[in-house]
């Protein structure tokens, strides 16, 4: 038993112009049984920042504790936001790996392989967000279709400077 | 194997533990109340390692007492279930406790609310939740008939419905079941299901 698939999850991030998308999947399963279809994968930090947390689901609401608090101090000290870089050390110090910052898309969870094969298929450079939006949806729906342990669902979210809209996908409920 | 399960209605929660206290092949009593009163307006119902259960249970009893002698006002459901969580998690990697935990209350502010806990400290919130063999039958019996602010009767009804699938079709199905509550009047027991009465103690 693995722990990154214990509780499944399939998580994808597309950078467009001027704007960025991230998309998770709703379930929340123990292995073969699904407990929630409405878990939350995607987490703000602040406005204009946001991390998907895939693998084991204790371990994603724990990290998740530990960096808001630690932003939470940072913002008191610093009184602004923390840039996105910034937080992406953090990230990775807390991981003891090395970030790599994609341009395109990046993508994680169960289903990452299919992810990777649909999100390569439909990527293009320089997306408005509409076109964002619906290139991140099908990515991902398409991806957790063939994936058992993700899926019931999507949460998007799509940042541009002025806004961020946060909507949630029906796809396959199984 | 033991069975929890609990589910929330139009202004009360209820929790149901199946009550067998088992090692091995040996039932030493069907009587065993898994469900902790954790204050005045909690159930923490608990499955799993039978040591492990009681003392971790009584040890977020005591928890919540304290917040409760130290700030003069309770805590809400949503801070115990993340304390409980915060425990579980701390614990998990040194010398897990071996406990799934469905913990219900009523908060005036937000009326009642039930969370999921398994023994690896996830959490989430839910309507609707089960633990164990029994959850098989459990979950599949609460995704047809459960509706979003059922009363108190149609609740025990579809409470009943899943003790009596358990029954049917465990092949270890506990015999006897605790049902608790939780509403604006406070946490309390509600009934029992026996299917087998201990025989009686008598004084010598």
């Amino acid at each position: 038993m693995s722990i990154f698939e214990y509780n499944g999850c399939a998580l994808v991030a597309m950078v467009g112009k001027n704007c960025f998308a991230i998309a998770s999947d709703r379930r929340l399963g123990v292995q073969l049984q699904t407990i929630a279809t409405d878990f939350q994968k995607i987490y703000k930090i602040h406005e204009k920042l946001f991390i998907g947390l895939s693998g084991l689901a204790t371990d994603a609401q724990t990290l998740y504790q530990r960096l808001v608090f630690r932003h939470k101090l940072y913002e008191l000290r610093e009184e602004r936001d923390m840039k996105p870089e910034t937080f992406a050390s953090l990230v990775s110090a807390l991981l003891y790996e090395k970030r790599e910052l994609a341009k395109d898309f990046v993508v994680a969870g169960t289903a990452s392989e299919s992810l990777y094969g649909a999100c390569e298929s439909m990527f293009k450079p320089d997306m408005e967000p509409e076109e964002l939006f619906e290139t991140i949806s099908q990515a991902l729906l398409s991806s957790v279709d063939r994936d058992c342990l993700s899926g019931w669902g999507g949460h998007v979210y799509v940042v541009t400077p002025t806004e961020v809209t946060e909507r949630i996908l029906k796809g396959r409920m199984d | 194997m033991e069975s929890v399960f609990g589910l929330v209605g139009k202004d009360f929660a209820i929790v149901v533990a199946d009550s067998s206290a088992v090692h091995s092949i040996l039932l030493h009593k069907t009587n065993e109340d898994k469900i902790m009163l954790l204050d005045s307006h909690k159930l923490m119902g608990a499955s799993g390692e039978t040591g492990d259960r009681a003392q971790f249970t009584e040890y977020i009893q005591k928890n919540v007492a304290l917040y409760q002698f130290r700030n003069g006002i309770p805590l809400t459901t949503a801070a115990a279930a993340n304390f409980t969580r915060g425990e579980l998690a701390t614990a998990l990697r040194k010398n897990p406790y071996m406990v799934n935990i469905i913990l219900a209350g009523y908060d005036k502010e937000t009326g009642p609310s039930l969370y999921f806990i398994d023994y690896i400290a996830s959490l989430h919130k839910l309507d609707k939740a089960a633990f164990g063999y029994g959850s098989y039958f459990a979950l599949s019996m609460m995704d047809r008939h459960y509706q979003r602010d059922m009363t108190v009767e149609e609740a025990v009804n579809l409470v009943d419905k899943v003790i009596m699938e358990i029954r049917s079709r465990l092949v270890v199905a506990p015999p006897n079941f605790v049902i608790k509550i939780v509403d604006k009047d406070g946490a309390r027991e509600y009934a029992w299901r026996e299917s087998i009465k201990d025989a009686p103690v008598i004084a010598s």
